[in-house]
């Protein structure tokens, strides 16, 4: 696969833009994946995760292909990302939760478009509980919980992704299990 | 073995999968003595469990093609810096001949005085050059910035460089090399522009290079 995507940015580079449709394809859920989980709503996630293939295409000639063109590409958006939770202003969103209500966000107030299965309710309930704990962590210690466990990096991939030593990628991912071990303990 | 600092620790190195065989061995023996951590142990890995457990999240509909439509237009424009960063030959050849037509030109802008190659008997009165009619000159002539008035004759080439043929008798108009061929043995040259100035360089330079091989 990586000579596929290697072979591919050749082409892009050399000037055909229609093979970097293979490349975002192959990529994009990755991508919006690590965006969705971090940022926590869906359509900031997709503004995020295009804004990233954007920058990757406009930068490419910057890449060094005997790098791994994953560890880039990942590392633009979790750039991205966190530059946007930072500059994030306080902002009302469908999955917030409705102040005095308990558990209860916007969706609720919405109307199912349809009746969902009662185990599949359970099953969606629990995860978007279960994403709503991961949002609740710093960003800090977010960002490496959602590399390490949704995306399934290495930890010296982390680092590099991210940039930070890892050592300090370890220490956050123990700080982030801590974190996540006390929310969830009652689930 | 201390509960909340070396267990937890050792815990934490088993879920990034560092844990030797020895440290697994003292984990395995605390927890087996440990209730609480135990329970934090189990905690632990239920929380990863769960995390992992919310799944992939597909990319929505028609992502692929909505980034292709915001992508910058397609470069057309070359980039000339990689181009000429690619083809190190060719840019060394560019350069060359760069170099060297401006230094042709610049030689061909400057030089206003007439000069003649080296040849005896010659007359020279403002700016032209005058081969007496009792003289034959010997070898190639070459004249630069002046005309030239041929009485004698030449054995050997001319070549005219910026300048013109002149004649005392105005109806036989010598307008051509082949007129001028009357007077000379060899072969007739006449440079009156920039780019036959270069031209006459080139190969000027051409024939030195192998005329060298030869002699």
């Amino acid at each position: 696969m990586e000579t596929m995507i290697k072979k591919k940015i050749k082409e892009v580079k050399k000037g055909d833009q229609s093979a970097y449709e293979d490349i975002v394809s192959f990529y994009q859920n990755k991508v919006y994946h690590i965006c969705y989980r971090m940022i926590g709503n869906s359509y900031e996630a997709e503004d995020l995760a295009q804004e990233a293939f954007i920058r990757a295409y406009t930068n490419l000639s910057s890449f060094d292909e005997r790098r791994k063109f994953s560890t880039w590409l990942y590392r633009i958006a979790t750039n991205l990302t966190i530059d946007r939770i930072r500059k994030k202003k306080p902002d009302y969103y469908l999955d917030a939760e409705v102040k005095g209500t308990e558990g209860l966000d916007m969706y609720s107030q919405l109307a199912a478009e349809q009746a969902l299965p009662e185990e599949e309710v359970e099953s969606l309930e629990l995860q978007s509980y279960i994403h709503r704990e991961i949002l609740a962590l710093p960003p800090k210690y977010r960002s490496v919980i959602v590399l390490r466990y949704l995306d399934e990096l290495a930890l010296q991939e982390i680092s590099d992704v991210l940039d930070i030593p890892i050592g300090t990628v370890k220490t956050r991912i123990h700080r982030g299990r801590e974190a996540l071990r006390k929310r969830l303990r009652h689930v | 073995m201390k509960c909340n600092k070396e267990a937890v620790m050792l815990m934490h190195k088993y879920l990034d999968g560092e844990l030797d065989r020895d440290e697994e061995r003292r984990l395995r023996d605390h927890l087996q003595a440990c209730p609480s951590c135990q329970n934090h142990f189990h905690e632990l890995k239920r929380s990863i469990t769960l995390i992992k457990n919310t799944g992939p999240v597909a990319a929505p509909e028609g992502f692929t093609s909505n980034v292709m439509a915001n992508l910058p237009k397609e470069r057309k424009r070359k980039n000339y810096a990689k181009m000429l960063q690619r083809h190190p030959i060719l840019t060394s050849a560019a350069i060359f001949f760069i170099l060297m037509f401006s230094g042709i030109f610049s030689a061909w802008n400057q030089d206003h005085q007439v000069t003649v190659s080296k040849q005896e008997n010659l007359i020279i009165q403002s700016n032209t050059v005058i081969v007496p009619e009792d003289v034959t000159v010997n070898g190639d002539l070459v004249v630069r910035n002046g005309d030239l008035k041929v009485e004698g004759k030449i054995d050997g080439d001319i070549t005219l460089i910026n300048g013109d043929f002149v004649t005392d008798d105005p109806e036989n108009e010598l307008a051509n090399g082949e007129n001028y061929q009357a007077y000379a043995s060899g072969e007739v040259h006449e440079v009156n522009q920039v780019f036959e100035w270069m031209w006459y360089n080139t190969k000027k330079f051409v024939s030195d290079i192998f005329s060298t091989d030869s002699d």
